[in-house]
């Protein structure tokens, strides 16, 4: 990943986004995107499938390089943000769920001998105790889900990103998965998701990035934009969509 | 995610394995000769009853790496065995003129027989005259299978043709099958074709795979085949094995390792007869 | 086909009392190709996986070449050893020729690009899966390499087996660098040329049945316990 568009934003500013593009082959799959996230919230990027929320996000983790403009990200305390992902289908090892979360951490340079509190917390913060031992593989789409969480959480990241984690999965596995990000949020860490799903938007943002053919149409807090979006397209979305 | 060292195929490992591989492949305290020798000594059985008999008087193992004549002579020449024992007295002179070999002794013969089909289409069988036989191989067209590699068996077959008066190049056909290989796969290919062939009696009567083939030309002094055995010179060769090499060679030619090839039979008949000379 | 029922007899017999020459021989054929794919995988496994994941010039060219390597023909390969291993050659010095340690090395060379082409293409289709997660995680190529090779154990023990498959099927390299000698270099296969050579062709078909029976063997228990792994660890 590469760390050149880290850069000191303004005070308050967690991210800044300028004028950001990516295209790849003929296609413009983000055009200009311009907004700025303070600390603390919960950001729903939202936006029908295609709109290009999975590239915005890729684009902020580093995933991908911009074509042209620039993703800059906050310090804090002199070091530059930790974070971390979770896919929209959750890859783990032919491990068990216990070693899955070790794995990052050991990845992620933690001490070996802080790496298995470290685990176990992360799983029983996720209510996955139960099933530590087991192979990651063999879970169920919900508890997999759920343990990508715990292993990102487990890498006490200041960021958390997520792509349309709940895509997936069936209707207990998302409340499950919701409350794990609430809790996740709660315990500090700042949280950017993308979603195409109303419901789980309103239920989840405080603010909402709206994303329309790749281009950001408005950046509105979560309240205002449910009252009444401003931009047309977002209005047309919230008419098309299924709560 | 960007290749950062130039190491693509790990190949400074693989050398380094190498190194572990040569441990693998070293006996300690063996001691071995490696003799380069021909296929006609190995297949007729001669060296499975000869060599127990040198290792258990002296202690020395004999590896036999068993080629045609001429390329155990040219793997002699690179240093890989430490003495000859082959049959062309043409090639091994030769070999010894320009230097790799220390002195020729010889230690045995044997003949050659012409194999052919029992329905024997040019009318050969029974006759004494290798010569003769060949010249009417060549008249009838019959199907004729040539070892064709750098052995003493084709260098003699080579100088037959010759005597017969016989221009192979001019009169090669689809009769005459060139199949470059050992002694045992000719025979292999000539009882397939039921063709006519020229062969060692060793490896002849060991061989199992005879289909309708039969010895059809025998007895001619022509075909009188020497053994000769060369000690690989150590001048040229530093890592020759010269002493153990030596054993070997004095004890082939000593009376007693005359005796042991003498003895060697096949169905009672025996196959070598030991004509060393000191 | 009268040899054929004769050889199964053979074979058959040859196995019951346990013929120590032929246990021997064995032996030598599964020591050779079982250190042989022993370098082959130390050397071809991260080495496939590296062409799969690192980004490098003429990638594709390397590519093209290792899937071209695997139709390496064994003969060529042994006389390339043979030049290298003689006296008179650059390595003469180890006096490796005509013994086991040249079978191993030739074998090695046969069989390392089967190994490293094939696992390649397993790495490179995981890749597809957990490249966006290993970046995320800001492993380095190393632990990628060794991520996905461990990851992808199962899928690579095909590779592996194409790869013992081929070092105890094949007899052109090894009959050049090994010298066929009785009691150091015989293997399966040597033995089988040197049989049907001698025209023995029962006994050259009974060997040839042990040898496939054998290799089977071998299939089998690598199938057996990759099932039960998988079933354990999913």
């Amino acid at each position: 990943m590469d760390e050149k568009n880290t850069a000191r934003a303004a005070a308050g500013t967690l991210l800044r986004v300028d004028d950001l593009c990516y295209e790849s082959g003929s296609q413009r799959l983000l055009d200009h995107a311009s907004f700025s996230l303070g600390a603390g919230l919960r950001t729903v990027v939202l936006g029908a499938n295609g709109a290009g929320k999975s590239v915005l996000l890729r684009l902020l983790h580093g995933l991908l390089q911009p074509t042209s403009g620039r993703v800059s990200w906050a310090e804090a305390q002199g070091r530059a943000l930790r974070q971390a992902m979770v896919f929209q289908r959750p890859v783990l090892l032919r491990r068990s769920a216990m070693a899955n979360v070790i794995f990052a951490l050991k990845l992620g340079r933690v001490a070996a001998s802080a790496c298995e509190t470290r685990a176990l917390t992360a799983l029983s913060h996720a209510g996955l105790m139960h099933i530590a031992r087991r192979s990651a593989r063999v879970l169920s789409g919900g508890e997999q889900q759920r343990l990508a969480l715990a292993r990102a959480w487990a890498l006490e990241p200041d960021v958390l990103l997520l792509d349309e984690p709940t895509a997936n999965l069936d209707p207990t596995a998302t409340r499950e998965v919701e409350d794990t990000i609430m809790r996740i949020h709660a315990g500090g860490a700042r949280i950017v998701m993308t979603t195409h799903n109303l419901g789980q938007a309103r239920r989840l943002a405080d603010d909402i990035v709206f994303v329309h053919q790749g281009r950001v149409t408005e950046h509105t807090p979560a309240s205002t934009f449910f009252a009444g979006p401003k931009s047309a397209e977002a209005v047309a979305f919230m008419q098309g969509e299924i709560p | 995610m960007n290749l950062r060292t130039s190491g693509r195929k790990a190949l400074p490992r693989f050398l380094a394995v190498l190194c572990c591989v040569a441990a693998f492949s070293a006996h300690p305290e063996d001691k071995y000769i490696v003799v380069a020798s021909t296929t006609s000594t190995e297949q007729s059985g001669l060296f499975g009853h000869l060599l127990p008999a040198f290792e258990r008087e002296t202690g020395i193992k004999v590896r036999v790496v068993a080629l045609g004549t001429g390329q155990a002579l040219d793997v002699a020449r690179r240093g890989d065995a430490d003495v000859v024992f082959v049959h062309d007295e043409a090639a091994e002179l030769k070999f010894l003129a320009e230097g790799w070999g220390v002195k020729r002794y010889p230690v045995m013969y044997n003949d050659f027989v012409l194999v052919g089909p029992k329905a024997d289409p040019a009318s050969i069988a029974g006759g004494k005259d290798i010569v003769d036989a060949l010249r009417k191989i060549d008249a009838a067209k019959a199907p004729f299978v040539s070892r064709g590699d750098n052995s003493g068996t084709y260098a003699a077959e080579l100088r037959y043709w010759k005597l017969a008066g016989v221009d192979l190049a001019r009169d090669k056909g689809p009769w005459y099958r060139d199949t470059g290989s050992g002694m045992g796969p000719a025979l292999n290919t000539a009882a397939a074709m039921n063709a006519y062939i020229l062969s060692d009696r060793g490896t002849w009567l060991n061989f199992k795979n005879r289909a309708d083939l039969v010895i059809l030309v025998q007895d001619d002094p022509r075909l009188f085949n020497q053994y000769g055995v060369m000690l690989v010179n150590p001048a040229k060769h530093p890592q020759v094995k010269k002493e153990f090499g030596q054993q070997f060679v004095d004890w082939v030619i000593s009376p007693e390792g005359q005796q042991v090839i003498a003895n060697y039979k096949i169905n009672g008949e025996q196959l070598f007869f030991p004509n060393a000379t000191r | 086909m009268n040899t054929l029922g004769n050889s199964f007899i053979a074979a058959y017999e040859l196995i019951a009392r346990a013929d120590p020459t032929l246990l021997a021989i064995i032996g030598l054929s599964l020591r050779v190709s079982l250190s042989a794919l022993f370098i082959a995988t130390l050397v071809g496994a991260p080495a496939g996986a590296l062409v799969a994941i690192a980004d490098f010039r003429g990638r594709r060219a390397v590519i093209v070449v290792l899937n071209g390597l695997m139709g390496l023909p064994p003969v060529v390969v042994g006389l390339l050893v043979y030049l290298l291993l003689s006296r008179a050659g650059p390595l003469g010095e180890l006096g490796l020729l005509f013994t086991p340690g040249a079978m191993v090395i030739a074998q090695a060379i046969l069989i390392t690009p089967i190994v490293a082409a094939l696992t390649r293409q397993v790495v490179e289709d995981a890749w597809t899966e957990y490249r966006e997660l290993l970046t995320s995680l800001r492993a380095t190529l190393w632990q990628a390499v060794v991520t996905l090779l461990w990851d992808t154990r199962y899928s690579l023990l095909t590779a592996v087996l194409a790869g013992f498959g081929r070092a105890m099927a094949e007899v052109g390299a090894v009959i050049i660098v090994g010298g066929n000698i009785a009691g150091v270099t015989r293997v399966m296969t040597t033995t089988i040329a040197l049989e049907t050579s001698k025209g023995d062709l029962p006994l050259a078909l009974a060997l040839g049945l042990i040898l496939i029976l054998l290799v089977m063997l071998l299939n089998a228990a690598a199938f057996a316990t990759r099932e039960w792994s998988a079933a354990r660890h999913g």
